[in-house]
């Protein structure tokens, strides 16, 4: 078989397999980034010793243990505590000044995966005396992952890439003032834990929870396809106060969305927007 | 060398590609430097280029590379169209994928090789995205990023040139490329910019 009918029977078995998912198990992955669910949908054919996406879907299908591991292979992230230093030291400099003038302040992070994010935004909070006046929503799709994040466990053989973006990031104090290490593992302070409610939310398919000041969602929008960005960013844009604040990854930006034009830029190397006034 | 006479035979007015990859690491931004020059303002295709780089905010290729080619020299970032006669590089710390439009697509998933951006990512994702209209190069490097990516382009049909191990500063990765398919054509640096030049092809009226 010429391998371009291989490859489009590929297509349509990713297609069929999505949909199958989406019905069974009510998660939407169907306007997800096709090229990037591709290329893990490979790597969950060899863990689970499938030789097509079709056999993988029989098994989906009738297994619901295999849909839950399944998951680990569509959502897993990969990120790190303060990752782009710059984005918190604009957060610190440029936007909790601002924050600082309401009573309470509510932070979410959407797509929380295993939590770096929201470990790494409670202590900034934290170090500009903020965080016992604020609350963190984090979520995500992932019940496994948000386990993890509710742990706010990390491997100690990251704690040092951690603490150095930590520095960078304009950290007043030192990382370790926040953890304690045991058995080559950090478990991150309970009083930071104390700030933060994890819960169970779809970008793709459910709708705002709560009214925000700001919302961090990094790295979380490239999974998606234009018309999923807009549906997000058109959550993002409902959950914010008057003026709030939204924060995305170094690479992402309102451009091609349909909701640029209800945003501002705010600090734009860093890509943070802030909602406009009267949208 | 039969690549290199393939290449003298090739007609100036055959530019089958929509695509130009082009992978590399440790020793790639030397063949670069004579790769990129080579390309015609008027190319009638999308050049899309991965290296390993530190893990840092800001990738200098772009202004390196503003200066000495004649296309429209930019950092991908997610949802880009991709188009003819632009010249994009992968940012530090995202995996670059070719997606439906085509548009470029970013990811963060894990590293292979240790290495994100990974040149098996986009060159996989390429030869999904193209077939047989995309040309993957493979540069100078020390390790076996890009073996499966560039083998991947040749399945699809694709044309895929390494660059030869003996012009490499590291020929780790070329000879990865060849143990795992050795039908790639093999070319020194100099013969690969030959083959650019030729590409000046805008479609007939």
């Amino acid at each position: 078989m010429p391998s371009t009918a291989k490859a489009r029977i590929a297509d349509i078995e990713q297609r069929l397999l999505l949909d199958a998912i989406y019905h069974r198990y009510h998660y939407d992955f169907r306007e997800y980034a096709q090229a990037s669910l591709k290329r893990r949908l490979q790597s969950a054919l060899t863990q689970f010793g499938c030789k097509t996406l079709s056999q993988l879907q029989d098994r989906v299908l009738h297994d619901p243990p295999v849909f839950t591991a399944l998951l680990q292979f569509l959502t897993v992230q990969v990120s790190d505590m303060f990752r782009d230093p710059e984005y918190f030291l604009a957060l610190r400099n440029e936007v909790l000044p601002i924050l600082r003038t309401y009573p309470s302040i509510k932070v979410w992070v959407a797509g929380c995966s295993a939590g770096e994010e929201v470990y790494s935004l409670a202590i900034l909070l934290a170090e500009e005396g903020l965080l016992e006046r604020a609350m963190i929503y984090a979520t995500d799709i992932n019940p496994h992952a948000l386990r993890a994040a509710e742990q706010g466990i990390f491997d100690m053989d990251r704690v040092a890439a951690f603490s150095a973006n930590h520095a960078r990031s304009g950290g007043r104090s030192s990382l370790s003032d926040y953890y304690t290490a045991r058995y080559g593992r950090v478990v991150f302070d309970k009083r930071l834990r104390e700030h933060m409610v994890f819960s169970d939310h779809s970008l793709a398919t459910d709708s705002v929870f709560a009214e925000v000041h700001l919302i961090s969602c990094r790295n979380v929008l490239i999974y998606f396809e234009r018309d999923l960005q807009s549906r997000a960013l058109g959550l993002f844009h409902d959950a914010l106060v008057h003026r709030g604040f939204l924060g995305l990854g170094s690479r992402e930006s309102l451009r091609f969305s349909s909701q640029a034009g209800n945003f501002d830029d705010f600090v734009l190397d860093d890509r943070i927007y802030r909602k406009k006034a009267g949208r | 060398m039969t690549a290199a006479a393939s290449v003298s035979r090739m007609p100036a007015a055959a530019s089958p590609w929509e695509a130009i990859v082009i992978g590399g690491s440790s020793g790639a931004i030397d063949a670069l430097n004579t790769l990129l020059p080579a390309l015609p303002a008027d190319l009638d295709a999308a050049v899309i280029v991965v290296l390993h780089l530190v893990r840092d905010r800001r990738s200098l290729l772009v202004d390196i590379f503003r200066e000495r080619c004649a296309l429209t020299v930019q950092e991908a970032e997610d949802q880009l169209p991709i188009r003819p006669g632009h010249l994009y590089f992968a940012p530090p710390d995202y995996h670059l994928l070719v997606d439906q439009g085509p548009r470029l697509a970013l990811s963060v998933g894990e590293p292979v090789y240790f290495s994100r951006p990974s040149i098996d990512v986009l060159f996989e994702s390429a030869a999904d995205g193209y077939g047989e209209k995309l040309l993957g190069v493979l540069l100078s490097g020390a390790n076996g990023d890009g073996a499966a990516g560039l083998a991947a382009i040749h399945a699809a049909g694709g044309r895929t040139v390494v660059q030869a191990p003996s012009s490499a500063a590291m020929p780790v990765m070329p000879q990865a490329a060849l143990a795992r398919q050795p039908a790639h054509e093999v070319l020194t640096p100099g013969e690969i910019a030959t083959l650019f030049a030729q590409l000046r092809t805008p479609r007939l009226p």
